[in-house]
């Protein structure tokens, strides 16, 4: 175990002894969860934090991106002195199962050493979450200080709250929601049709042709990037200038920088994505709905938990808007949990939890203690 | 001087502060940075939380470690289960909500009692400040101009008792504060700037 860098950056996977058995019925035998640590674990065991991570992230919250070569994505958040102190604390951060980061996903091979495309089962946030506990587990990990994640880590951080109620002192969600709106699900969709309607998907079975549906899921990703934006956010930084040229062209090039920008967006994310992976976290992201799963009555989710909560959403921020929050606000509140909630103010719209927004890292920094 | 006026708190906040039952649970509705509720937490081992409207004053709350919803007053009490603590807080917030009696009576729902404390509009100073000046007082304790003040909906120690009254709200406890010292309730719609009432619903 490296221990010489301090503090110390691991990434490690565990691989499951046990099938996870999945919301859907199904199961997946031998799975592997690849996680990130760093900080060091104290002897009680009580000062590690679990960051969930979103849609299209990964485990390296602090290290290089193994594909991109780019810095961890939450470097601004986590680290020696920053509000979520590597010092002092033992951040975790597992990639979800159905991702493509080295956790098992329907790019993995399955039991017949193939791929599983799109025979890999459909899965669930609280599936995502089963994973995350069998990585606490086999830390020996009971309870977390904090439990943290933004958008969809925010959703599996609620999930995990709700579900596992005893593995937690406290949930901190940015960005996020209880459920899947039909807008949400819209733009999804959106995506998943772009996905399926390349010629290049094969049904899900292309990776033994050394190319996917590149161009489904660059487009995916262009809608999709759209939406962790604000309007106000794409006027200011492209507004209707022209890309390299003085006059528009009159044909389909990319005139606008904005269109550039996404394609741009579109085309790099294909470098370090699996189409089928976008396909089944989506899914996942859609299904989810924390009430259903507890009788309708969001606040029948949490009446077990004895956590404290810190809800945080962003005014410019439209695919979560602070609505959302502020429905599991009054769940919580009803739940009589102790519970915090403040909309911020940022430009960024829906990205603004990954950004430069130094009241977010005041009200994290706080609420970590 | 008492424990709680040592620890510098706004006059009313003191009163509050020392009347509150020790661990009980509290609702600070309009709990600016959180030092009420600070002083509540760690003076008198109280369960607090709070609502507040700016969101500055909420990252200030939650960086001191409490519980604090953004959220007004007006709206987002109706959230909050029946007697779900036993005190429900309103400090110099009353005179400056939508429906003041709405607000009232949300506090009485929520909490088995409430403190309301809020500035007397008929103190000898703001009747002789409009009687002379012909204008709108503008005062230590309201010293914002018509146009930007916050206090949409003025009252006066009179104003406030004729609403309980008329609520059949109990008055379980009642200071006032002229300067930054408690005076008598002789003559309170006159003298005092400042009123502090413990109210209880019924029995």
């Amino acid at each position: 175990m490296a221990t010489v860098l301090n503090p110390p950056i691991e990434n490690r996977h565990l691989d499951l002894d046990m099938p996870l058995l999945l919301d859907g019925g199904q199961m997946l035998p031998c799975a592997r969860i690849a996680y990130e640590t760093c900080g060091t674990l104290n002897a009680a065991k009580d000062n590690a934090i679990l960051i969930c991570h979103a849609l299209t992230g990964d485990q390296h919250v602090v290290s290089n991106h193994p594909k991109t070569g780019k810095p961890g994505w939450w470097v601004r958040m986590v680290g020696p002195g920053k509000p979520i102190d590597t010092d002092r604390f033992f951040v975790i951060c597992a990639n979800v199962i159905g991702s493509c980061m080295g956790s098992t996903g329907p790019a993995s091979d399955g039991p017949d050493g193939t791929p599983w495309g799109m025979r890999f089962p459909v899965i669930t946030i609280r599936d995502m979450v089963r994973g995350h506990i069998a990585v606490l587990d086999s830390l020996g990990i009971d309870s977390l200080h904090a439990l943290v994640g933004g958008s969809m880590g925010g959703m599996q951080v609620l999930s995990l709250a709700a579900n596992f109620p005893e593995r937690t002192r406290a949930v901190l969600v940015l960005a996020s929601t209880a459920r899947h709106s039909a807008q949400n699900i819209a733009f999804h969709e959106v995506g998943r049709q772009a996905i399926m309607a390349d010629p290049e998907w094969r049904e899900g079975d292309y990776y033994a042709f050394g190319k996917g549906p590149e161009k489904g899921l660059s487009v995916a990703r262009m809608a999709a990037h759209i939406t962790y934006l604000s309007e106000a956010g794409l006027t200011e930084k492209f507004g209707r200038r022209l890309q390299n040229r003085e006059e528009k062209t009159f044909g389909f090039d990319a005139d606008f920088q904005i269109e550039s920008y996404l394609r741009y967006q579109g085309l790099s994310f294909t470098d370090r994505f699996d189409a089928n992976s976008y396909l089944y976290i989506t899914r996942a992201m859609d299904y989810f709905d924390l009430a259903e799963e507890h009788g309708g009555m969001l606040a029948n989710a949490f009446a077990k938990s004895k956590a404290r909560y810190c809800l945080v959403s962003f005014d410019t921020d439209w695919l979560y808007p602070t609505a959302e929050s502020r429905n599991v606000v009054h769940a919580l509140n009803a739940a009589g949990l102790p519970v915090s909630f403040v909309e911020l103010s940022a430009p960024f719209g829906h990205d603004s939890f990954l950004l430069d927004v130094p009241a977010l890292d005041r009200v994290v920094q706080g609420f970590i203690g | 001087m008492t424990p709680a006026m040592k620890t510098g708190l706004r006059p009313d906040l003191a009163i509050i502060a020392e009347n509150v039952a020790l661990d009980s649970s509290v609702l600070d509705v309009g709990c600016g940075d959180g030092t009420l509720m600070q002083a509540l937490r760690d003076g008198s081992g109280c369960a607090t939380r709070g609502m507040e409207i700016d969101a500055l004053n909420v990252g200030a709350c939650v960086a001191k470690g409490l519980s604090v919803i953004q959220g007004d007053a007006d709206k987002d009490l109706a959230f909050y289960p029946d007697k779900s603590v036993d005190y429900a807080i309103l400090s110099q917030t009353l005179q400056t909500t939508m429906r003041p009696d709405m607000v009232l009576e949300e506090l009485l729902r929520i909490g088995r009692k409430a403190f309301v404390s809020f500035p007397n509009f008929a103190h000898w100073r703001v009747r002789t400040s409009l009687l002379w000046n012909g204008r709108m007082p503008v005062t230590r304790l309201l010293p914002i101009a018509w146009y930007e003040t916050p206090n949409i909906h003025h009252l006066t120690v009179n104003d406030f008792r004729a609403l309980l009254q008329e609520r059949g709200i109990t008055v379980e406890g009642r200071w006032f504060l002229s300067g930054d010292t408690q005076c008598s309730a002789a003559a309170a719609n006159f003298r005092a700037e400042h009123a502090v009432f413990l109210l209880s619903r019924g029995g």
